[in-house]
C-alpha cells in the first residue's frame, strides 16, 4: 500500500511534467472554451434547445478530455514503459505489477476530473454557465464514461508494440473521433446522415449521455448510451486481459 | 541444501521457439563468493540469471535461492535480493533522489538512499532526470536501486557493457566493496578481464551449457598454458638471443625485427629470461610479461574467440 501511494504521488508529478499530456488534458480544452465563448458567447438559443453554446460545449468538451486521456495519454504511457523496460524493473521488486496499472490509472482519472472541474469554473466564473441536471447524475456519467474510455485505451496499451506505432494509430482514431462524434464541434452543425454515422463512434455515445444529463435528461433516456458504454468496459477488459504483455 | 549455499540451480533448461537458450545445467553459489557466469552473447547468461532471479519460468529444472523456489516463492524472495538487469530503464523525466525514494517504499525494509547516493557518487546528480544521466551514472544508480533493500544477494547483469574503461574500472572497484559487506554477488559478463579481476568462482558458458567452472586461477593453471616474455634489444645481439633458445624451460624464441618474444611453460620464465639477459650484458628495454588469461580459457575450450 506504501508503493502504491509512493508510486500515485510520484506518477502524478511525472505526469505533470510532460507537457504535451498535462497541456492537452488540462489547457487545451479551457483554450476552447474561450476561443469559440468569445465568439458566440452563452446566450440561449434554440438551436441548442433553448442553452447556450458554452452550456453545451462544456459537457461535449468534458468527453474531449475522456477521449484525450483514453485514447492518447494512457495507452502511450503504458507501451512506453513496457518498450523502455521501465515495466521490467518495476517487476523486479516485490510491488506487484498491477499496482503500476493501478497508479497509472489513479493518475489519468484524476487529471481527466481536474480538467473537467476546470472547465465548469471558467464557464461559470466566465461565461454563467447554466445547468439543469444533478450533480450526482453527472459524476456517476463521468466515472462510467471514463472507465469504459480507458478500457478501450488498455486493449491499444496491450496490443501496440512500441510508442510509434501505438501513437500513430490511436491518433488516426482520435482526430476524426473528437471532430465527428460532437466533442469539439456541437453535433447539431453536422447534416443528420453524419450524425447517424457518427453513431458508430464510441465517444459519440459519451457526448450524448453527459450532454444529456446536463440539460436535466433522466437515465431513461439513455439507457443505450450507459449500455454501449458498459459493453465498451468489459469487452476492453476482457481484450486486455487475454493480450497484455509485461514485456 | 549446505547452509553456505546460496543459490543451487539444478538440470535448468530454458528453450525459445526452437532454440535452446540453456540447456540441462546445475550449479552452486556459496555465501560471501562472487560467481560470475562468463560467455559470449547468447550464450544463455542472462536467461538462466533471469530464471534464478525468478523473473523467467523454465521449461524444467528446480532453482532453489536463500532456501526458497524462485518460481513459487517470487514474492518472498524478492525483498531478499537485489537485482540490476540487463535491458531497463526508469521514467525519463524521474529524478535520481526520486528514482530511490520510489524504490525504497516498494520493499518491507530499506536502508537510507541518502547514504547510497553518496556511496555512489550521485550527489551532484540527485535531481537531475533519468535521461540526462551518462551510461555510467545509469548504472550506478541501477547499483544502488539494487541495494536499497539490504539484500543478502545482488544480481548484477552486464554491469559494465556499453561503459568507457574508467567507468568500469569504477564499477569494479563498487562491486568488491559491495562483496566486502558480506553480501553474496552473482554476475553474468563477457568482458573476460572483469571476470577474472571480479569473481571468486565462474562458470563459461557456449550455447547453452556449462563448459567448465572453477576458480579462474585453476581455469587459467589448467589450461596448462605458455607464459610469455616480450622485450625489444638492439640488433647487435643476435648471437645472444639464439643461444637462448637452448635454456631450459624456454620453448620457442620469435624474433620480429627487434621484437624478441620468448615462450615457455616455467612460471619462472620472466626471471630466467631476466637473468640471461644480464648475465650475457644484453641490453632490453620495454620488458613486459603475458600470462594466459580466462581469454585463452575459452579459446582453448571452444576453439574460439570471444568477440564483444
Amino acid at each position: 500500500m506504501k508503493g502504491l501511494l509512493k508510486l500515485f504521488v510520484v506518477e502524478l508529478k511525472l505526469f505533470l511534467r510532460e507537457p504535451q499530456a498535462a497541456f492537452f488534458t488540462l489547457v487545451f480544452p479551457l483554450m476552447m472554451l474561450f476561443i469559440f465563448g468569445s465568439i458566440y458567447g452563452n446566450e440561449p438559443s434554440t438551436f441548442f434547445g433553448g442553452f447556450g453554446s458554452v452550456d453545451v460545449s462544456v459537457p461535449a468538451y468534458t468527453a474531449l478530455i475522456i477521449a484525450t486521456s483514453g485514447l492518447l495519454s494512457l495507452p502511450i504511457v503504458i507501451v512506453v514503459y513496457r518498450e523502455y523496460g521501465i515495466l521490467r524493473r518495476f517487476r523486479a521488486t516485490p510491488l506487484h505489477p498491477l499496482n503500476i496499472l493501478v497508479a497509472q490509472v489513479g493518475v489519468i482519472f484524476l487529471m481527466t476530473a481536474l480538467g473537467m472541474i476546470l472547465l465548469v469554473i471558467a464557464g461559470k466564473l466566465v461565461y454563467n454557465l447554466r445547468f439543469a441536471g444533478n450533480p450526482i447524475n453527472i459524476v456517476i456519467a463521468f466515472i462510467i464514461s471514463s472507465f469504459s474510455f480507458f478500457s478501450l485505451g488498455f486493449i491499444f496499451a496491450s496490443v501496440l508494440p512500441t510508442m510509434r506505432t501505438s501513437q500513430t494509430i490511436t491518433m488516426a482514431l482520435y482526430f476524426p473521433m473528437i471532430f465527428l462524434s460532437g466533442a469539439t464541434i456541437p453535433r447539431e452543425v453536422f447534416p443528420a446522415n453524419i450524425q447517424k454515422y457518427a453513431e458508430i463512434l464510441p465517444l459519440t455515445h459519451i457526448v450524448n449521455l453527459l450532454r444529456g444529463l446536463w440539460i436535466g435528461n433522466s437515465w431513461n433516456q439513455h439507457l443505450k448510451e450507459v449500455g454501449i458504454l458498459a459493453m465498451l468496459f468489459v469487452l476492453g477488459i476482457i481484450i486486455s486481459a487475454k493480450t497484455f504483455r509485461w514485456e | 541444501m549446505q547452509n553456505n549455499t546460496i543459490i543451487k540451480v539444478d538440470q535448468l533448461r530454458k528453450v525459445y521457439g526452437s532454440t535452446v537458450a540453456v540447456d540441462n545445467i546445475s550449479f552452486e553459489v556459496k555465501k560471501g563468493e562472487i560467481f560470475g557466469m562468463v560467455g559470449p552473447n547468447g550464450a544463455g547468461k542472462t536467461t538462466t540469471i533471469e530464471c534464478v532471479e525468478g523473473l523467467r519460468t523454465p521449461e524444467s529444472g528446480d532453482i532453489q535461492v536463500l532456501g526458497l523456489n524462485s518460481q513459487q516463492d517470487g514474492y518472498a524472495l524478492r525483498p531478499r535480493i537485489g537485482i540490476q538487469l540487463q535491458e531497463s530503464a526508469l521514467s525519463h523525466r524521474l529524478k535520481v533522489w526520486e528514482a530511490l525514494d520510489l524504490f525504497a517504499s516498494f520493499y518491507p525494509r530499506s536502508i537510507k538512499w541518502q547514504d547510497l547516493i553518496e556511496q555512489f557518487g550521485l550527489e551532484d546528480s540527485r535531481n537531475k532526470p533519468f535521461a540526462k544521466l551518462s551510461g555510467g551514472q545509469k548504472q550506478r544508480l541501477f547499483i544502488a536501486l539494487a541495494l536499497i533493500n539490504d539484500p543478502e544477494l545482488i544480481f548484477l547483469d552486464e554491469l559494465t557493457t556499453g561503459l568507457d574503461p574508467q567507468a568500469r574500472h569504477t564499477m569494479w572497484d563498487m562491486v568488491t566493496d559491495i562483496r566486502d559487506r558480506d553480501k553474496t554477488i552473482c554476475l553474468t559478463t563477457h568482458f573476460m578481464e572483469e571476470a577474472e579481476r571480479l569473481c571468486d568462482r565462474v562458470v563459461i558458458m557456449d550455447h547453452g551449457k556449462i563448459i567448465a567452472i572453477d576458480t579462474p586461477g585453476n581455469l587459467i593453471r589448467n589450461l596448462n598454458a605458455e607464459n610469455r616474455v616480450i622485450f625489444t634489444v638492439d640488433s647487435d645481439f643476435k648471437l645472444e638471443i639464439s643461444n637462448m633458445k637452448k635454456l631450459q624451460g624456454i620453448r620457442q624464441v620469435d624474433e620480429i625485427g627487434d621484437r624478441i618474444v620468448v615462450y615457455g611453460k616455467s612460471e619462472k620464465l620472466v626471471v630466467e629470461v631476466v637473468n640471461f639477459l644480464s648475465s650475457n650484458s644484453v641490453k632490453f628495454r620495454d620488458l613486459r610479461t603475458e600470462q594466459p588469461n580466462l581469454e585463452d580459457v575459452f579459446l582453448g575450450l571452444t576453439g574460439k574467440k570471444i568477440k564483444d
